[in-house]
């Protein structure tokens, strides 16, 4: 079992998701440097949070063109979990291996505060190790957050259980447009969704950040088991 | 020769940077106005040759990199 961490120039979350997978979630991973062009002998990737290429010309746009993505594709396309948080959803959306786009937040600021997160009833696997309904506390930290996509898609999202995190308030309950719980303005209070497969997560939230008791709290933690799990399974 | 390509949000997507410079608009006292997009303009520098061909592999450039057509479209400036 092997996950690589792809490494763009502008990555600043690689380390701690490195560190999170070998020293908490107990899952061997490796970095691999963007312009590498095979992730063969890996069984899942992690696009880590960060500003690739300086987030110049649209956040995600230019890494999505880097030497490794085919791999990446390749990896999703196997049912292999991929894994995007923060700029590493930005590159999922722009490869298209998710839907929609993430749009400058509503209010124009960078906004880097705890937010809460409802556990949705996806067949995620990232989540199978949470309860349906639980509320999370998990850090955000970007600038362009604000997910967007057109009504059928949303449809589709929805229809097929597809949104896995939901921006929500502290008792579990969505905000209704007053930008408390919903501080980037997503549609839907979108915070994380996958593909079709299940096998692609992208979340704007640091699940990272919060793993270790050490940091400030550990809701993140079973998202990274989860997958260990799942690599588990498969091996 | 040089082609240039503007790039906006598409109608449907709200465009938080036009809104407040819609906003200071009006604060200012140019309340006639009624709506700000604020978009991007890029300057392709290529090399002369076959106007429709140079413009198609603008249009090919705009498509695949300049332009994310989930949200935003673009046009080539005359």
């Amino acid at each position: 079992m092997k996950a690589a961490v792809v490494v763009f120039p502008g990555s600043n979350c690689d380390h701690d998701i490195h560190h999170v997978l070998n020293e908490v979630a107990g899952v061997p991973a490796e970095y691999v440097w963007h312009g590498e062009s095979s992730l063969a002998g890996y069984d899942a990737a992690v696009l880590p949070g960060g500003f690739s290429y300086g987030d110049y010309l649209r956040c995600g746009a230019i890494a999505r063109f880097s030497p490794i993505m085919p791999e990446v594709e390749r990896l999703a396309r196997e049912g292999r979990p991929v894994l995007g948080i923060c700029n590493g959803f930005q590159v999922l959306t722009e490869c298209h291996l998710l839907p929609g786009a993430l749009l400058r937040n509503r209010k124009l600021k960078f906004l880097c505060q705890d937010v809460h997160l409802r556990v949705e009833p996806s067949a995620s696997l990232y989540a199978a190790k949470y309860r349906k309904g639980e509320v999370l506390r998990i850090p955000i930290a970007h600038m362009d957050g604000n997910y967007f996509c057109d009504p059928d898609t949303l449809r589709e999202l929805e229809e097929g259980k597809r949104v896995v995190f939901r921006y929500v308030r502290p008792d579990g309950t969505r905000e209704d447009g007053d930008g408390t719980a919903n501080p980037n303005g997503a549609l839907a209070s979108i915070a994380g969704i996958m593909n079709k497969e299940g096998n692609v997560l992208g979340m704007m939230p640091h699940p990272e950040r919060v793993s270790e008791a050490a940091l400030g709290g550990t809701d993140g933690r079973r998202l990274f088991q989860a997958l260990k799990k799942f690599l588990e399974g498969r091996a | 020769m040089q082609l240039k390509v503007q790039v906006f949000l598409k109608a449907a997507v709200l465009d938080p940077q036009g809104k407040a410079v819609l906003g200071s608009l009006h604060s200012m006292g140019f309340t006639e106005v009624g709506d700000v997009r604020v978009g991007k303009v890029f300057s392709i520098q290529v090399p002369d040759g076959d106007p429709e061909t140079v413009k198609l592999r603008v249009e090919q450039m705009a498509a695949k990199l300049l332009c994310n057509p989930v949200i935003e479209e673009f046009a080539i400036l005359p």
